[in-house]
């Protein structure tokens, strides 16, 4: 089996700058992922984006394609790895396609959102249920629809739901909505919205599509007709693929300011992380430094 | 050539994902905005008995979400 230099694993804003770095150093290397952008696509927009005044998510992920056709870079689609493990001094890779062997690993799979766990969620997964406002909130025209989750996706994703749906409810377990202060009176003074705090989501019912949903506000139990769930209760780090390094109790890969991990060769950058604010740019420039910490390791360690 | 299909929203990444992979292996496709047409959205829900896009009609094969393998095998390319 061949031996690459590096792997890099996902090819969001991280993994991708990592791969320009890495490319510009001439390593040998390739990216592993299951799609090219990441997260960064559900962006709506960025407006402290440094050159830019104003840019989608879509927009900069083309020009990220762009950026990257200048570098040949070995880039396999469409293969998500499953699991990292040490092979003696290098690593093996497991992925949905085969198997691979690096010097160097960087981990850059970024986050997902964090699900319901209640019953019926997966029964109804994509039958009513959608963890991507912007992608599904047109098709609830004139329905009632629940959005569980009062923080700043799930603030957002009302506003654009108040539009379109009948009857929308939020669902806040917590006894306040937190975040920007404008946003939440934007949202209360909203007619066809309905603020349900210190409730909580029991069981989604329904036969083929989603029905309702159980609630629980105190003691009492009760059901809400929705025919559309939206779950915005934020994120987990995607770093299920590795044992043998420290993470936080968050899930999050503990990483140092060279984004070296705690175990010697394998580097972690951008969401996946434990680093200070998920942002597109600092995911960039996490990126860079692992690239540039796996190429000094190559070389001098 | 296959008849492709697609149903979609405006704003939904995997949507614009797969009309610029159908653009880019030059296969021409029909795109209804299933966030404005109704009877289109009924149709879409009764073809792939979920509601999520993309879904993706290649000569009656449902590719539900955007596959880029399924899309391949189903168009033969």
């Amino acid at each position: 089996m061949r031996t690459y230099e590096l792997i890099i694993v996902g090819a969001g804003p991280a993994g991708i700058t990592a791969g320009i770095y890495a490319a510009r150093k001439g390593m040998d290397f390739i990216t592993l992922t299951g799609d090219i952008g990441g997260r960064t696509l559900f962006s709506w927009d960025m407006e402290n984006y440094v050159g830019y005044q104003f840019v989608t998510g879509k927009e900069l992920v083309d020009k990220v394609k762009d950026h990257i056709k200048e570098f040949n870079m070995d880039i396999r689609e469409n293969e998500q790895v499953r699991e990292i493990l040490k092979n003696q001094k290098n690593f093996r890779l497991t992925t949905s396609k085969g198997e691979y062997e690096a010097k160097t690993v960087i981990i850059a799979t970024g986050r997902e959102p964090k699900t319901l766990n209640v019953k019926g969620e997966d029964k109804f997964q994509n039958k009513g249920i959608t963890y991507c406002a912007t992608c599904d909130a047109p098709l609830f025209r004139d329905k009632s629809v629940a959005v569980v989750g009062g923080g700043n996706s799930g603030k957002h994703a009302v506003l654009q739901l108040a539009r379109i749906a009948k009857k929308t409810y939020l669902i806040e377990i917590k006894k306040d909505l937190t975040g920007d202060s404008v946003v939440v009176e934007k949202i209360k003074n909203l007619d066809n919205v309905e603020i349900l705090t210190e409730t909580q989501i029991v069981e989604i019912y329904g036969d083929l599509l989603v029905k309702g949903i159980k609630i629980k506000r105190g003691e009492e139990i009760q059901s809400l007709d929705v025919e559309g769930i939206f779950v915005e209760m934020g994120f987990v780090p995607k770093s299920g693929i590795i044992n043998f390094i420290d993470k936080n109790k968050d899930g999050e890969i503990i990483v140092d300011c060279k984004n070296q991990t705690s175990y010697p060769g394998i580097f972690a950058a951008g969401d996946v992380t434990n680093v200070f604010a998920k942002q597109v740019i600092i995911s960039c420039g996490e990126g860079a430094k692992a690239g540039l910490s796996a190429f000094e390791y190559i070389n001098y360690v | 050539m296959k008849k492709v299909i697609i149903y979609s929203t405006s704003a939904c990444p995997y949507c614009r994902m797969a009309k610029d992979f159908f653009n880019e292996i030059k296969i021409e496709f029909i795109n209804y905005d299933v966030g404005i047409d109704k009877e289109k959205l009924d149709e879409m829900v009764k073809k792939s008995s979920q509601i999520g896009v993309p879904v993706i009609d290649i000569e009656g094969e449902i590719i539900i979400g955007f596959d880029k393998e399924k899309i391949k095998t189903a168009l033969e390319v």
